[in-house]
């Protein structure tokens, strides 16, 4: 919504400044979004240097200039004045512009096969003198001015407020100074104007069909005719251009103009090309109409149309058509002003996909007791601008607007707001904007102004009354350093570490979309569910990601070319398993790549798995599950590497902790992965909680012994240390694998794996005989559970 | 000089005159060693009569007292000659880099949640959270918007069904639907978190984040809402003086609502917050509507209060000083590390926010 000072004050008398109503605007909440100086149609011509000036190659009378028009932009000028020299500041027209004198619309042109890019202007040619026989020559003064518009306007500003969509009263300019002379900043001018006597009969017979879901409730209408549509005059044609409108003969532009005054929407019918009649009716599947922004629309059922016997006028509320448009040669006009229904009309315009100043106003509620004085209105300045008589006014209405009444009690205003607001005060505002309001013991009956679909209830009044007194006027009330339970559950307080956790281990955490492109994500969803989004910003972020993978290593390469070989990346976040609602979990996924040729003086050795492991381990062991609960299984989804990745399960193999891995060679290469699952972490960590045992150690000796297996080639080495480990806790304290070697002097499908256990007994010291013993135990149990053979 | 004492003194001479470790050592064995001097003279005693055993053995273990001091003195002498000389020898060009290391950094987003949530603790409210996907009804019915009202238009929704009954959250605020539904008032929350909208330009992004506050109890007034907001930003931007300006507004789910403004200034190209004569928005707030209450089978008559909504991306970038709202989501490597915190960095209450 736009307006200028100027405009307003055809409502308010105010003597305030243009700053002080912006920011009354902003204190009663209708927001200044910006303020910019007004266009005129001579905001075009601008000061301007000429840098260079040549001769036309092909004539010898016009000369080649390089022009300087400001905001370090040099465009070419073919110009035919005598006095075009380097250094000249002058006045410059671009293409589009109208020349005032002859108004010639000045267009991109070759001249003698040179382009030229608008025209440099004599004085004669800006109607500023009668001097044409060079170009204006600008005082030195100018020199600062170069791309600025010569011609001052009207030192108004053009003032655009960003209305919230309960306010479409506001929508229109009358509406913005009711609320600003609520606010005590002036006083709101009452409507009058001189009504015109009609001097005949309405002639043209309208209806409005009783449809189901008629969006139309009312439509009022007039008709003028003889009059002589002509071109607006001037007054007219600035305001429009102030606010960014296209003037574009005076019966469009009037009701425009009465749009932009009164937020009444009007349109008009060149009567000539109406077939009989006007027939509001609901429009049939397969009706279609060229509308007024040339394009042609098939409706559907059930939409609201303004017809005539041959056929769709427009769409109710939306927008006219091409059919019935008024032109200049138009004599007699049909003016409307009807009410849409919102609901209706914003379900239409939103399957046709149309946006339009009137569609916007219909959508928000227009006030359908405007209709007879936007036509008078309108019918005033028609007939005053191009003449002619007007007819009496004829409302065709199928439904009783009824003003809504709210009961109110005054005191929930400090209840709501904590300050104080008397009854006088809350009467005052609420009469000043409109609302009539009725006394009845300590409960108030608020009549609801016809311009105001936004108001319901007694809260609705008390936004109203704080609104207009200023929120300025409240008291801060310092916070209470209370607690009623603790910030973080005991998931986000894992959440928390593990996020730090991983950080902790060199990764940078990455923020990536939820989203992500359907191919790629194929490759990382396995069974689950594809969640697709209807309407996706791009089609390669078409769906939900079902793993982390997808973005982070689109980012990865991404940073490979910008040059980083050596990069881990994290991500903790959700993942979508399906699409209702909660449908998701919690990973933190991890992604690390080393080039080979990128080492590190001091790092001998390159990426592998086991770092990828130590990582996932010691975040697991950070975020409480030790090792000693989890066991690894070697089976992972497949966009792991199927030989070198693993999944970290709890010790029942119940609870999926981690997976972790070189991803898939055929996806990326040479880059490990981790993924953790936080929900899984958690749950098993919330099952065990309280089973962390007391310190218990011994002082006893501890021995090392040493042992060396034959074991099978595919054996895992899990299987060895957990058998070991199972023997005796009470003596066994830790087993360690030292090497494990495949090749010389072993069979082929064959592997040594060699094993430092710790013993120590919690009672006693042990002597070679108990060592020997359970050394004993050791090596038979081990050559029994896993077809092993000790090395001798 | 009888011949034991002389044999004493020559090992004495032979002890000073030894020039490095492995003489030292060698003569150690020599004297002391299993079939070394002392022992070897030990093994005579043997033959003698009683009363020259113990004489002899005190002179022996004389001996041996005399040598082991000589011995101890040269032989450390020695050896930290030896250590000196090789010590002078090890030099390492320790200019040469250290071990690779990584370091890890927590993103501006994910610390300035941190920062939110322990402003918030301080005063008392503990962290919701809600998924990303949600119902229709939750994230517009519930909260006072209605269907085909063009308030939804001010939310570019992405939807996951035809029906347009499953959607991408367009904003925090479904989480208070949701703390409401599922508990008994009071409710002190705040829930940060991902929320979607189809928009995509300079200054938005289709996916960004909310803090969503809400704060019900019986007469919590928009005075407490005033002075909860004052406090956070204070807090947040750990100024003294900072500029606010509530501003009256329109959310579906709040009446009376408002939007609140910070004073900034430019200098040298910079944002500065705090005063100035320009003014940036950066929270929508309000009281909560009685008609979410009451979808929220919340008792009107006895509790009411407010709730808030910030753009954490935005705090990010007002407090850090970071331009480019794309950038946050665009994981370049140089950003992550250049804006990015260290893990150790944990904004607290008690530490305070930042370092």
């Amino acid at each position: 919504m736009k307006l200028t000072k100027n405009w307003l004050q055809d409502h308010l008398i105010t003597n305030k400044t243009e700053n002080q109503i912006v920011d009354k605007l902003n204190n009663i909440g209708l927001e200044v979004e910006k303020i910019e100086e007004t266009k005129n149609e001579l905001s075009d011509f601008i000061v301007a240097k000429i840098i260079k000036a040549e001769k036309h190659p092909n004539a010898d009378r016009l000369k080649l200039c390089k022009v300087d028009i400001g905001n370090s932009k040099i465009i070419d000028v073919v110009c035919g004045a005598p006095n075009a020299k380097e250094n000249l500041l002058t006045i410059y027209a671009p293409p589009g512009s109208v020349i005032p004198k002859n108004q010639m619309k000045l267009q991109v042109t070759k001249i003698r096969g040179i382009t030229s890019h608008g025209m440099l202007c004599s004085e004669a040619e800006l109607n500023l003198s009668d001097e044409s026989s060079g170009i204006v020559d600008l005082d030195k003064k100018y020199s600062s001015k170069i791309g600025t518009s010569y011609f001052k306007n009207d030192n108004t500003n053009c003032i655009e407020l960003s209305i919230t969509p309960n306010r479409p009263d506001c929508l229109g300019i009358r509406g913005v100074a009711r609320d600003l002379a609520a606010s005590g900043i002036g006083k709101l001018k009452e409507l009058k104007f001189k009504k015109i006597k009609n001097t005949f009969k309405h002639n043209i017979k309208v209806s409005i069909d009783k449809n189901k879901n008629q969006a139309c409730s009312i439509f009022g209408s007039c008709v003028i005719k003889n009059i002589h549509n002509t071109e607006s005059p001037s007054w007219l044609k600035k305001r429009l251009i102030a606010l960014g409108l296209r003037p574009i003969s005076a019966v469009v532009d009037i009701t425009n103009y009465v749009m932009f005054d009164l937020n009444r929407p009007l349109h008009a019918y060149d009567i000539s090309k109406i077939k009989n009649k006007i027939i509001v009716r609901n429009s049939k599947k397969g009706e279609s109409f060229e509308a007024l922004d040339n394009k042609t629309y098939n409706l559907q059922d059930e939409m609201c149309v303004i017809a005539d016997d041959e056929g769709v006028l427009g769409l109710g509320g939306i927008i006219g058509g091409t059919r019935s448009g008024t032109e200049l040669e138009t004599k007699n006009i049909l003016l409307e002003s009807a009410y849409f229904n919102p609901e209706i009309t914003r379900k239409t315009a939103k399957k046709l996909n149309i946006n339009s100043d009137a569609k916007f106003r219909f959508e928000r509620g227009i006030d359908p007791e405007s209709i007879k004085t936007g036509l008078e209105v309108a019918a005033k300045l028609i007939i005053e601008i191009c003449g002619g008589e007007l007819s009496e006014v004829n409302i065709q209405q199928t439904k009783k607007f009824e003003k809504r009444k709210v009961k109110f009690d005054p005191n929930i205003v400090t209840k709501i707001v904590g300050i104080k607001v008397n009854n006088s005060e809350i009467n005052k505002i609420l009469a000043s904007l409109g609302f009539v309001v009725k006394k009845r013991s300590k409960i108030f009956d608020v009549v609801v102004p016809s311009w105001r679909p936004d108001i319901f209830s007694e809260i609705d009044l008390v936004e109203e009354i704080i609104r207009i007194k200023g929120l300025d006027k409240l008291d801060s009330i310092y916070p209470e350093k209370v607690r009623l339970k603790p910030t973080l559950n005991y998931f986000q307080r894992h959440f928390h570490l593990a996020q730090r956790s991983v950080a902790s281990k060199g990764y940078l955490e990455a923020i990536t979309w939820s989203f992500t492109d359907e191919t790629i994500n194929n490759k990382f969803r396995e069974n689950i569910e594809e969640v697709k989004i209807v309407n996706p910003i791009s089609s390669d972020l078409n769906v939900l990601r079902s793993s982390l993978f997808p973005n982070l290593i689109y980012y990865l390469e991404k940073n490979l070319n910008r040059g980083f070989n050596n990069q881990s990346l994290f991500e903790i976040g959700p993942t979508f398993i399906g699409k209702k609602p909660g449908d998701q979990i919690t990973v933190i996924c991890g992604i690390k790549k080393q080039q080979t040729d990128d080492k590190h003086i001091n790092d001998k050795e390159s990426l592998d798995i086991f770092d990828i492991k130590r990582d996932v381990v010691k975040t697991l062991i950070e975020l409480g599950i030790h090792k000693k609960e989890t066991t690894i299984i070697t089976n992972t989804p497949s966009y792991y590497h199927p030989g070198i990745s693993g999944s970290v399960f709890s010790k029942d193999k119940k609870t999926l902790l981690a997976y972790f891995g070189q991803i898939h060679p055929g996806i990326i290469s040479d880059s490990f992965g981790f993924e953790i699952f936080l929900e899984n972490v958690v749950i098993h960590k919330e099952k065990f909680k309280n089973e962390k045992k007391s310190l218990n150690y011994s002082d006893y000796q501890k021995s090392d012994r040493d042992f060396a297996f034959l074991i099978n080639k595919k054996t895992e080495s899990q299987v060895i240390t957990d058998i070991i480990e199972n023997i005796d806790d009470t003596l066994i304290k830790k087993v360690k694998i030292f090497d494990v070697y495949e090749g010389e002097n072993i069979d082929k499908d064959k592997k040594s794996i060699a094993i430092k256990v710790t013993i120590q007994s919690d009672f006693k010291a042990l002597n070679e005989n108990d060592l020997n013993e359970i050394s004993e135990k050791i090596i038979n149990t081990v050559e029994e559970k896993a077809q092993a053979k000790l090395r001798s | 000089m009888s011949d034991f004492e002389k044999l004493i003194n020559d090992f004495k001479q032979k002890i000073i005159e030894a020039k490095n470790s492995e003489e030292i050592e060698n003569i150690s064995s020599e004297i002391f060693g299993k079939k070394g001097f002392i022992n070897s003279e030990f093994s005579k005693i043997g033959i003698l009569s009683p009363e020259d055993k113990k004489k002899f053995a005190s002179q022996i273990n004389n001996g041996k007292q005399e040598l082991a001091k000589v011995f101890s003195q040269v032989s450390s002498k020695i050896k930290n000659k030896e250590l000196n000389e090789n010590i002078e020898k090890e030099k390492i060009d320790v200019t040469l880099p250290e071990k690779e290391f990584k370091i890890g950094k927590i993103h501006p987003v994910s610390q300035v949640i941190d920062e939110i949530s322990s402003i918030f603790s301080e005063i008392g409210f503990s962290v919701e959270e809600g998924p990303d996907v949600e119902s229709d009804y939750n994230n517009f019915t519930a909260l006072n918007t209605p269907e085909n009202h063009p308030a939804k238009d001010m939310h570019d929704t992405f939807y996951l069904d035809n029906d347009m009954k499953t959607l991408l959250r367009t904003h925090t605020s479904p989480v208070q639907v949701r703390t409401m539904l599922k508990g008994k008032p009071p409710f002190k929350i705040i829930a940060p978190g991902r929320t979607y909208r189809s928009d995509s330009d300079q200054t938005h992004t289709p996916m960004f984040h909310q803090l969503e506050g809400l704060h019900i109890d019986k007469n919590i007034n928009m005075g407490h809402l005033k002075g909860c907001l004052n406090y956070f930003i204070k807090e947040f931007f750990e100024i003294e003086k900072i500029q606010m300006r509530f501003r009256p507004s329109h959310f579906p789910f709040t009446e009376p609502s408002a939007e609140v403004d910070i004073g900034y200034k430019i200098e040298n190209n910079k944002i500065v917050i705090g005063e100035g004569d320009k003014w940036l928005e950066i929270l929508g707030c309000g009281m909560v509507h009685p008609n979410v209450l009451k979808n929220c089978k919340i008792d009107t008559k006895k509790f009411q209060g407010f709730a808030f909504g910030i753009g954490i991306d935005r705090l990010a970038m007002l407090k850090y000083g970071i331009n480019d709202l794309r950038s946050f989501f665009e994981t370049d490597y140089r950003w992550l590390n250049h804006y990015g915190f260290d893990p150790l960095d944990v904004p607290t209450n008690y530490r305070g926010l930042s370092k």
